[in-house]
């Protein structure tokens, strides 16, 4: 470890850790707003679910090193290359879990909600998605975890995050920068898991006492 | 734009009826079974490391909370950036590839053979003790075969991340089907960056096949 680089370069470090975080922020936000709709459309409609999962579970195999490359053609070494494709990947995860979150509300429940005169829109916000909550969350927590990871691949198509500090490590042939940007990329996925817990702890007050 | 997609989809037709992309090192197949080496050594290993670990925990009950929060926070880990560290600690050779690999390998692995072997329902573990039978009796004849299509689910995750990120191999100066893709963005050649994507992805859905036939070969028929 070479820390006379790291305080000569905190500038650069900052910049990669502040994209970094754009990024992921950036695209976990679309991904859930696109998501979020067809989930709905899925649990409404259980015949689109079949079809939904493959064309994702599809998507998923394809390398992110190769999505990222081949949306070049249409948004250039733009951001948007990366968050497009970064937003893909958040989308299976999240369609996924809000699905199997919403579904896992019994129908009794449902039905009860039903007889008290809840209208649809109603029933969904103040009862089924506050109980859909943890599956959801779980959901976020690993397309965070595992987004935070792939931003760094990004940084082969001029984008990357801290993903930048790992192709100055490898340029330089130097272990600092590439040190540097792994411990950071880890304690932020770390800390943005704890976070997702946090809020999932204060969203859900009727489960403190069940654990 | 149609124009651009249309040449795109040539090139890569072309690429492909290509003799001289079918033979030799180098060729398309040459490339493939690298892959797949890298693939296989690092699942095996990973599966070496990982399933005694999440199996033994989830047996004995015990430290699962600590494995499953260690594990979470290895799925963090960008393989990226381990390759390209290893490599600039170990120099050129498999050997980067290999333990990014097993790295990303190892936590689905690891939680998915716990929450198996936890899930084992208690009435059966304490019918099982009531026959008397030893504690490697019920692991081998009661535990694991009830949890193995979780286990195995663990190990087709992993398999198929794996058989993704090897791509990254070629970053490092190796081979696999990696190369189509940094080769082809080195002279932005996109008809071949289409070619490599291709071949992972019908390899990635290969794995997953497999790996379900082989979940419903070894899964005991009293259970499916």
């Amino acid at each position: 470890m070479n820390w006379g680089w790291v305080a000569s370069n905190t500038h650069q470090i900052t910049a990669a850790l502040l994209q970094h975080v754009q990024l992921v922020g950036l695209a976990l936000l679309f991904g859930f707003l696109i998501a979020f709709p067809l989930a709905l459309l899925a649990v409404r409609w259980p015949r689109l679910y079949g079809p939904s999962l493959a064309v994702t579970g599809v998507m998923f195999t394809i390398p992110s090193l190769a999505l990222f490359i081949l949306l070049m053609p249409f948004t250039g070494l733009s951001m948007a290359t990366s968050l497009i494709g970064l937003t893909i990947y958040t989308l299976l995860i999240l369609f996924r879990n809000i699905v199997q979150g919403l579904r896992g509300v019994s129908p009794s429940v449902r039905e009860a909600a039903r007889a008290l005169g809840y209208t649809p829109a109603r029933r969904l916000f103040t009862v089924e998605l506050p109980i859909a909550l943890p599956v959801i969350v779980a959901g976020i927590r690993i397309a965070a975890v595992t987004i935070i990871g792939m931003v760094t691949v990004t940084a082969l198509i001029g984008q990357g995050g801290l993903g930048q500090l790992f192709i100055t490590g490898f340029t330089l042939s130097f272990a600092t920068p590439l040190v540097i940007g792994f411990v950071l990329s880890v304690m932020l996925a770390v800390a943005v898991d704890l976070a997702l817990v946090g809020i999932q702890y204060w969203l859900t007050p009727w489960q403190r006492g069940v654990r | 734009m149609n124009n651009d997609v249309m040449s795109l989809l040539a090139g890569v037709i072309d690429f492909f009826s290509q003799p001289m992309n079918w033979q030799g090192p180098g060729s398309i197949l040459a490339h493939i079974t690298e892959h797949i080496t890298y693939v296989v050594i690092a699942t095996l290993i990973g599966a070496a490391i990982a399933l005694p670990v999440g199996i033994g925990l989830g047996h004995s009950g015990r430290g699962g909370l600590l494995a499953i929060n260690i594990s979470n926070i290895g799925r963090a880990i960008p393989s990226f950036g381990v390759i390209i560290l290893v490599f600039l600690l170990a120099g050129f050779g498999v050997m980067p590839v290999i333990v990014a690999l097993v790295a990303l390998a190892i936590p689905p692995m690891v939680t998915n053979s716990f929450v198996g072997m936890r899930e084992v329902d208690p009435a059966v573990r304490q019918a099982a003790v009531a026959l008397g039978m030893t504690g490697w009796q019920r692991l081998w004849q009661v535990e694991l075969p009830i949890a193995m299509p979780l286990i195995m689910a663990g190990v087709r995750t992993s398999a198929v991340q794996v058989m993704s990120t090897a791509t990254l191999a070629a970053y490092v100066g190796l081979g696999g089907l990696g190369r189509y893709l940094i080769d082809g963005l080195a002279v932005r050649d996109l008809a071949q960056v289409l070619v490599g994507a291709i071949l992972v992805a019908v390899l990635a859905m290969a794995t997953e096949l497999l790996f379900a036939g082989l979940q419903k070969l070894i899964t005991a028929k009293g259970l499916q």
